[in-house]
C-alpha cells in the first residue's frame, strides 16, 4: 500500500486501489481500543435519475435510503444482529450524495469487517421483506416531518434551488416510497454498489495490508459498469424563492438563511472552497465576529445559532440559522455586514486569529474516527484527500474570502426559511 | 495506555487527571456539585451561562471569543447536568493538545487560567452580576426550557420523569422551570453564586498529554481565588424502591404525527452502589439497550409497531425508562407487547446470543469510552457524584461474570410506576 504522511496533524494514511476498483484507505491509530470501518457508495438521495447500460431510469424519491434499510437483511437473517452479537455498534446513513455503512468495535474487528463487506455487497430481499419495511420507514418519515429543524432546512433547499435534487428529502415521502419494489432496489444496487463506485475507510490499531486482504477475499473480483447520474438542468445563480414560511409547534421562530454559490470543480478546489467558505462565514458571522456579538447582545440570536458551508455535486451554499424572534432582521444584518466587509475588507488581525481558531478546531476534529473516515470518503468522491486541508490552510487568503462574500452574500442569492409557532404565538 | 490519578486539592475540591497521548486535544472541566432542588435549580443553571458572558479580563463575548481563537479555537462551554439528584454546573472545555500547535506554544496553562477567570472573576457592575448579562441569559435559558418541547422524544421522557418523581428532587429538570428562572434578579443570582463557591463540591477533570503534576500546578494557579471551605456538600440521592399500587397514567396531546409512549419503572433498589447493578445493566441491555434487544428485535423489527423502542437506566436514582415512537392507535398493542418482552426476561426466556450480545455490547462500550474524552469525563463525573472509584475496566470485568439467573432475578424486581403517552390533537 502507498503510505502518505500528514506530519503536521500527526496522521498517516495508507491507500490502495484494488483490482476490482475499490479504493481502500487506512488510518493506523495506535493506543486506541476500538476500530472503525466505513464502507460507502457514491450514491445518495439525490441520485434518482441515472443511466445504466445505455438506459435512463427514473426512481422514486427515497430509494437510496430504502435500500440502505434493506441491505441489512441477509440470507441468514440480519447483519445488524450478527454485528451486535459480536459487540460491534453498527449503523448506516444516507445523505444526499452518499450512502455509508459502518461499525465500531473493540473486539473481533476483522470478523466484523467481513460481515460489513459481505452484507453491503450482497443484496438479499424479497417482495415481502420490502413491503414490510414500508411501515418502519413510514414511521421514520413521520418522525422526520415532525422535526422543525428538518423542515426549516428542507424549505431552505426548496427556496435556494429551482430543480437540483438536493431539494428532495433523502427519505422520500410515504407516497413516493409506496412505489418502491424489490426490483427497484436490485436495480439501484446493481447500478451503484459496485466496488469501483465505493470506498472503504478504516481507522484503528489495525494492519493496513490485512484490510486489503479481507476486502479482496469478500468482494467481487472485477469491476462492473457504474451508472451515469443526472441532476437535471444547470441551476441559475439566483435563488428560486427569497422567502419561505410555515408553521409548526415550536416555541420560538426557527430560521435558516442560505446564500447560494457555485460548486467547485472536482479535485482539490473542492477542499479549498470548503476552507474559504468556512473562513468567510467565521469572518462574516462566526462566534468571534463583530456581527455575532451584536446580534447576540440584541437578543436576535441565541446559543442555538449555528452556521456552515455545505456542498454536494452540483451545489454549494453557505447557511446560518437557529432561533430568533426576528429572522428577517438577522438576514438583513448579515447582508449589511457583508456589504461592510466588501467595502472595508477583513482586518488582518481578525483573519490571522480566525485561521488559528479554525485550524485548531479541524485538528481537534480528527479525534473522531468517524469524522476522519467519512471525511476521507467524501473528499475522495470529490477528487481529493481530506487531510490535505492542513497543507492548504497556509495558502488560503483573506482576499479570496472577501471575494467569496462579495459574490455569494448578496440579496439575489439569499433565501430565508422560517418555521413560525403555530397560530402566530410568541412573537 | 492511560494513567488515571485522583487528588484532593483542598477540602471538597478534587482533581481527576487522565494522562494519555493519543488525542489531538486536551479536555478540561470545572464542575460545582450541589443538591438538585426545585427552588434553586433555575438559579444554579443560570450561573454558568452568565459567567460565560464575560470576566474581568475578557468582559464581553468578542474578547472571550478572540482569546479562544488565540488558543487555537478552544471551546469552553457552560455545562448544566443532572446526575441522580445532584445538579452539576460549570464549564467543559476542549483545547488543541500542545503537540499540534504551529509554533510549539503551551496551551494548558493559558486554558486553565481562562477557565478559572470565568469561574472566579466574573465581569461585574456595582459589585454584582451585570443586569444586561443576567437578563440576556435568563431569556436564553427560558428559550432553552421552552424549546425542549421541539424534540418530542426527549420531551416525552422528561415529562414522564416529572410525573413519576413529582414528590422527589429527581422530578426537577436540570434547568429548573420557566417561572423560577423568570423571577431571578442579579442580586439573588450573585448571592447564590457566592454560596456555591463556598458550599458546592468541586470536581475538576483533565484528560490529555500533560502529566498529573503539571495539571495540578495549572489548576492550583487557576483556582487560587476559590474560597477555602470546610463545609462543601457531599452529594446524596433518594431511592424509592417500589412503585405505587397501580401505575399512574398520564396522557397529553399535541400537534404531532407520531405518538410517544414512555414507561417508567422503579428498579427495586438496584442502583450503582449495589454489586448486583451489573445484572441490571445486562437486563436493560437485553430488554431495550441495544439493536439486539428484545424491544428492538421484536417490537420494532418483527412487529413493525414503532420506529424506535429502547430502554435506559438512571444508575443513581434506580429507575428505568422505556421509550417508543408509535402510531396513536397502537397504544394498547405496543404497551402490551413491551410488557410481554419484559415478562419473557423474568421467565428466563433469554437466548445465548442475546445474553452474550448484550454482554459484548456493554463491555465494548466501556472500552470505547477510553477512546473518547468527553464520554470519559461524563463517566468520571457520574462516579464522583456517586462517590465511587471503579473505572470502566473494572465495571467491564464485573459484566463478564453476570449469569442468566441474576438477570432474571434483576428483571423481577422492576416495577412499573408511571405511563406517559403523547398523542395527536385529533386522536
Amino acid at each position: 500500500m502507498e503510505k502518505v504522511e500528514f506530519g503536521k496533524v500527526g496522521e498517516r494514511m495508507y491507500r490502495e486501489q484494488l483490482e476490482n476498483g475499490l479504493n481502500v484507505f487506512v488510518f493506523p491509530k495506535p493506543g486506541f481500543q476500538k476500530g472503525y470501518a466505513f464502507f460507502a457508495t457514491n450514491y445518495g438521495g439525490m441520485d434518482m435519475r441515472f443511466c445504466l447500460n445505455g438506459e435512463w431510469q427514473d426512481t422514486p424519491a427515497g430509494v437510496a435510503h430504502y435500500l440502505e434499510h434493506k441491505m441489512f437483511d441477509t440470507q441468514e437473517g440480519n447483519a445488524l444482529q450478527e454485528l451486535a452479537a459480536n459487540g460491534a455498534s453498527p449503523n448506516a446513513f444516507t445523505s444526499s450524495a452518499i450512502t455509508g455503512y459502518y461499525f465500531e468495535s473493540t473486539e473481533k474487528f476483522e470478523e466484523n469487517l467481513r460481515i460489513l463487506l459481505s452484507f453491503v455487497s450482497v443484496p438479499w430481499f424479497t417482495q415481502e421483506s420490502v413491503d414490510k419495511e414500508q411501515g418502519i420507514i413510514g414511521q421514520e418519515i413521520g418522525m422526520i416531518e415532525d422535526s422543525p429543524d428538518w423542515k426549516v432546512f428542507m424549505n431552505l433547499m426548496a427556496a435556494l434551488y429551482e430543480s437540483h435534487p438536493i431539494r428532495v428529502s433523502v427519505a422520500g415521502s410515504v407516497e413516493s416510497i409506496s412505489h418502491i419494489t424489490a426490483e427497484t432496489l436490485y436495480a439501484c444496487h446493481k447500478a451503484f454498489y459496485d466496488p469501483a463506485n465505493m470506498v472503504l475507510c478504516v481507522a484503528g490499531s489495525v494492519e493496513p495490508e490485512e484490510i486489503c486482504a479481507i476486502a479482496r477475499e469478500i468482494l467481487p473480483k472485477q469491476a462492473g459498469p457504474i451508472a451515469e447520474k443526472s441532476y437535471g438542468p444547470a441551476e441559475p445563480p439566483h435563488v428560486a424563492q427569497a422567502l419561505i414560511e410555515t408553521e409548526m409547534e415550536v416555541s420560538l421562530p426557527l430560521f435558516q438563511v442560505g446564500f447560494k454559490g457555485e460548486s467547485a470543480p472536482k479535485g482539490e478546489a473542492v477542499l479549498r472552497q470548503q476552507l474559504l467558505g468556512e473562513l468567510a462565514l467565521e469572518a462574516l458571522l462566526g462566534n468571534s465576529s463583530p456581527l455575532y456579538a451584536r446580534l447576540y447582545r440584541e437578543g436576535l440570536i441565541n446559543q442555538n445559532f449555528s452556521y456552515g458551508y455545505e456542498s454536494d455535486p452540483g451545489c454549494a451554499f453557505l447557511c446560518a440559522g437557529g432561533e430568533s424572534k426576528d429572522p428577517q432582521r438577522v438576514k438583513e444584518a448579515i447582508l449589511e455586514e457583508a456589504g461592510r466587509i466588501v467595502r472595508e475588507g477583513i482586518s488582518e488581525a481578525l483573519w490571522k486569529r480566525l485561521k488559528k481558531g479554525v485550524y485548531g478546531n479541524k485538528v481537534r476534529g480528527l479525534n473522531s474516527f468517524e469524522n476522519l473516515c467519512v471525511g476521507q470518503a467524501k473528499a475522495f468522491f470529490a477528487g481529493t484527500d481530506f487531510l490535505r486541508f492542513a497543507e492548504l490552510f497556509a495558502s488560503v487568503s483573506r482576499e479570496e474570502a472577501q471575494e467569496l462574500i462579495a459574490s455569494w452574500v448578496v440579496p439575489e442569492r439569499t433565501a430565508l426559511s422560517i418555521v413560525r409557532p403555530t397560530g402566530g404565538g410568541a412573537a | 495506555m492511560s494513567q488515571v490519578t485522583r487528588r484532593e486539592l483542598s477540602p471538597g475540591v478534587w482533581l481527576r487527571a487522565v494522562h494519555t497521548e493519543k488525542f489531538k486535544s486536551a479536555y478540561l472541566s470545572f464542575t460545582l456539585l450541589t443538591p438538585l432542588n426545585r427552588k434553586t435549580a433555575g438559579l444554579n443553571a443560570l450561573i454558568p451561562y452568565v459567567l460565560r458572558r464575560g470576566s474581568v479580563g475578557h468582559p464581553d463575548m468578542e474578547s472571550l471569543s478572540a482569546a479562544l481563537d488565540e488558543l487555537y479555537g478552544g471551546a469552553i462551554e457552560a455545562a448544566v447536568r443532572k446526575k441522580g439528584e445532584t445538579q452539576c454546573i460549570g464549564f467543559a472545555a476542549s483545547f488543541l493538545d500542545d503537540a499540534y500547535t504551529l509554533d510549539g506554544e503551551k496551551i494548558l496553562e493559558s486554558a486553565a487560567s481562562l477557565m478559572g477567570e470565568l469561574l472566579l472573576f466574573p465581569y461585574t457592575e456595582n459589585g454584582g452580576f451585570s443586569p444586561a448579562y443576567t437578563e440576556g441569559e435568563k431569556a436564553n435559558l427560558i428559550d432553552r426550557i421552552r424549546s425542549q418541547v421541539n424534540d418530542k422524544r426527549s420531551y416525552a421522557n422528561q415529562r414522564l420523569t416529572q410525573e413519576m418523581c413529582r414528590y422527589e428532587a429527581f422530578g426537577t429538570d436540570r434547568f429548573g422551570d420557566e417561572e423560577s428562572v423568570a423571577a431571578v434578579t442579579p442580586e439573588a443570582l450573585w448571592e447564590q453564586y457566592q454560596k456555591l463557591l463556598r458550599e458546592a463540591g468541586v470536581e475538576i477533570y483533565y484528560c490529555g498529554s500533560a502529566r498529573a503534576d503539571r495539571v495540578e500546578a495549572a489548576v492550583r494557579i487557576a483556582l487560587a481565588a476559590l474560597p477555602e471551605s470546610q463545609k462543601r456538600q457531599e452529594p446524596s440521592c433518594e431511592v424509592r424502591v417500589t412503585a405505587g399500587f397501580s401505575p399512574n397514567v398520564v396522557e397529553e396531546s399535541m400537534d404531532v404525527t407520531q405518538g410517544k409512549l414512555v414507561l417508567g419503572f422503579r428498579t427495586g433498589g438496584q442502583t450503582c452502589w449495589e454489586t448486583e447493578f451489573s445484572a441490571l445493566s445486562m437486563c436493560n441491555a437485553i430488554f431495550g439497550g441495544t439493536t439486539l434487544s428484545k424491544l428492538f428485535m421484536n417490537v420494532r423489527e418483527k412487529l413493525s409497531l414503532c420506529y424506535y423502542a429502547s430502554s435506559v437506566l438512571e444508575p443513581r436514582k434506580g429507575i428505568m425508562l422505556v421509550s417508543s415512537g408509535i402510531e396513536f392507535d397502537q397504544y394498547q398493542t405496543a404497551k402490551t407487547e413491551i410488557l410481554m418482552q419484559l415478562e419473557a426476561i423474568r421467565c428466563g426466556e433469554i437466548e445465548d446470543w442475546e445474553m452474550e450480545g448484550a454482554r459484548r455490547t456493554l463491555i465494548g462500550a466501556y472500552r470505547a469510552m477510553l477512546d473518547d474524552q468527553s464520554r470519559q469525563e461524563e463517566f468520571w463525573l457520574g462516579q464522583a457524584v456517586a462517590e465511587l472509584s471503579e473505572g470502566p475496566e473494572e465495571l467491564a470485568s464485573r459484566l463478564e461474570k453476570v449469569t442468566l439467573e441474576q438477570v432474571k432475578h434483576s428483571a423481577r424486581k422492576l416495577e412499573l410506576d408511571t405511563i406517559y403517552f403523547l398523542k395527536g390533537k385529533e386522536g
